[in-house]
């Protein structure tokens, strides 16, 4: 029988369902537990935190997932790979060793510390020899925001997740590791791939792409056929089996809900993609036009065919600024007329702003019922609506016209448009904005810098 | 608004040929689609919901249609086709009001732009449109 590693996400972003690890780990037999937590701002969020408590700066709710699950993965030997690390992975792997031997299980545990990817320090040094880190999306040079820089992190790829399983750890932490990288690094390690077998490569990437958004795969967010997705309250989260040729299969446990099938795979597939013939990792450009779909079984799809090419020469670096600040508020108005009122209401908003001197970058209205999510597209409003929600956002580089704003929108309750509710919830919050700085920077400037440590429990 | 009215009833009366005229349908009744985000651009994978369908896609949902839906809400469309998939993929650039953690919009990553395709219509054949087109539904 041909061998067969099964990696089972965990966890598609920090926020996700917190039972789905351990439903993972004991809901059927698998190898590894991968657990995404970083989106593109989580990394400033999580340096925000780092600046008021040197202790934080990860994702803190891996380590009570952990705690849950530490004698199941020890029990079971499941090896866990996830980038909970954040700007802060040594802070996170020391709580998830205390927290083992807490558990009596010093002695059981060993964490694989990934870390090197946190350039923030190096950013003058690497801009004084020439390197522009441009944005990718507009071209400006980084100069623009240097002072504004609250966190910088370059994307590394599986290499030292290998690196870390070779030397025997049974948790991986990293911090700026790609999604698909905490996939692709147990199946590279367990199934003997070479880093330049492309193809390979290429396949355990989209493994990875798979179930790297967690249930998104495996029935969650499915519009095809929506309604006969079953048991979304117990939804299975993904799980990949993967052989040495690369194909591999896509799966859940039994008895959980939701569903894998053509539908749910390839809306993944497609989510988030650009140009399909090359979607580039640190470890290798994955052609997903070259993918294969077969049905195989009840809630199995199996992929296969997935050619790849060459990595690049550089590695994508996520940079996080600030940007300024921004405000929502929402008020609801009722039937009869409800969108004329909740305009209306909009029209001597936008009046007492300006009678103010307020100035903002920007200010944005929706009406939630009527044309927030199709803009014009959802056609002329409906005259009949029960309601309406009012939604206007303003965003201003300063953070006096945003806080002014925030106690614009009660007053309307009384001195505006009738049949006016839902404001409840208080004054809206001005949030600070932390915006996202993408780049590119030579893998060579990068890769000497990371470093695998393993530490025992 | 949609610019193009439904018109199917509209080849009633006319010559023998006219049961032949394409009749326009919904995406929503031939395909299925996810979105998401990439900075301020946003993306939507538009899947044909039975294989015989993605060539009537891959002929009618071109790029320079799909910028006309989004005509005032996107600055440019790009068009990816995956076969293997029975899928074509767009890119909406400028679509996010800014995008990330600058946007203001309720769909500031880009979720639902996925749907706001599937309301675009396209002239199908007649026995496409009955065969996918609930009856209940002329839209």
């Amino acid at each position: 029988m041909t061998r067969v590693v099964r990696v089972a996400a965990g966890q598609g972003f920090w926020g996700d369902w917190l039972e789905a690890p351990v439903r993972q780990v004991k809901g059927g037999p698998i190898d590894y537990l991968m657990m995404d937590y970083l989106a593109e701002v989580t990394m400033s969020i999580l340096q925000k935190q780092r600046s008021r408590d040197p202790a934080a700066g990860y994702a803190r709710d891996f380590v009570p997932a952990m705690e849950r699950i530490l004698p199941d993965i020890v029990a079971k030997r499941i090896r866990v790979t996830s980038n909970a690390g954040g700007v802060n992975p040594r802070g996170c792997a020391d709580a998830v060793l205390d927290t083992a031997r807490r558990l009596g299980l010093g002695g059981r545990i060993r964490v694989g510390l990934v870390s090197g990817d946190d350039i923030l320090d190096r950013l003058d040094d690497l801009l004084a020899r020439g390197h522009e880190l441009r944005d990718l999306d507009t071209g400006r040079p980084l100069s623009d925001i240097r002072e504004r820089i609250r966190s910088a992190n370059a994307y590394l790829g599986m290499a030292p997740v290998v690196e870390a399983l070779r030397g025997g750890a049974n948790i991986v932490i990293t911090g700026r590791v790609t999604d698909t990288g905490l996939t692709l690094g147990p199946l590279v390690h367990e199934l003997g791939w070479r880093p330049d077998d492309w193809d390979r490569i290429a396949a355990g990437t989209v493994a990875g792409h798979i179930i790297e958004c967690g249930a998104q795969s495996s029935g969650g967010n499915l519009l095809k056929d929506w309604r006969r997705v079953r048991g979304l309250e117990r939804v299975g989260f993904p799980i990949v089996e993967a052989s040495e040729d690369g194909s591999f299969v896509v799966t859940k446990h039994p008895g959980t809900g939701g569903v894998v099938n053509l539908a749910s795979v390839t809306e993944q597939l497609v989510y988030e993609m650009g140009d399909p013939r090359s979607y580039i990792t640190p470890d290798g450009i994955a052609d997903f036009t070259t993918i294969r779909l077969a049905p195989a079984g009840k809630d199995r799809v199996r992929v296969s065919g997935i050619r790849g090419a060459p990595r690049t020469g550089m590695l994508k670096v996520s940079i996080a600024y600030f940007y300024g600040y921004k405000a929502v508020g929402t008020l609801v108005y009722a039937w009869p007329d409800a969108h004329a009122k909740a305009k209306e209401a909009d029209r001597v908003l936008r009046a007492r702003l300006t009678d103010l001197g307020l100035e903002f970058e920007q200010i944005l209205t929706e009406f939630v019922g009527a044309d927030a999510t199709h803009g014009r597209l959802a056609g002329p409003p409906d005259s009949d609506a029960p309601e309406v929600q009012l939604r206007v956002g303003v965003r201003a580089r300063e953070r006096a016209p945003v806080e002014r704003f925030t106690r614009e929108l009660a007053p309307l309750v009384l001195t505006g448009p009738p049949s006016v509710t839902g404001f409840a919830g208080g004054r809206p919050q001005v949030e600070e904005i932390v915006a996202y700085w993408p780049a590119l920077v030579d893998r060579r400037e990068i890769e000497p810098n990371v470093r695998v440590e393993i530490l025992a429990a | 608004m949609s610019r193009e009215k439904p018109s199917g009833r509209r080849a009633k009366g006319g010559s023998g040929r006219s049961a032949d005229r394409p009749v326009p349908v919904q995406l929503r009744w031939l395909a299925h689609a996810r979105s998401g985000d990439k900075g301020n651009t946003a993306n939507v994978g538009l899947i044909a919901l039975e294989p015989e369908l993605y060539p009537l896609l891959a002929r009618a949902v071109t790029a320079a249609r799909v910028a006309r839906h989004f005509r005032g809400m996107v600055s440019r469309v790009e068009r990816f086709e995956l076969p293997n998939l029975r899928a074509l993929n767009f890119l909406l650039h400028d679509a996010l009001d800014g995008g990330g953690t600058i946007s203001l919009k309720t769909d500031a990553q880009g979720k639902v732009y996925s749907t706001a395709l599937l309301r675009l219509e396209i002239p199908v054949p007649p026995a496409v449109a009955r065969r996918f087109r609930p009856r209940a539904s002329r839209r």
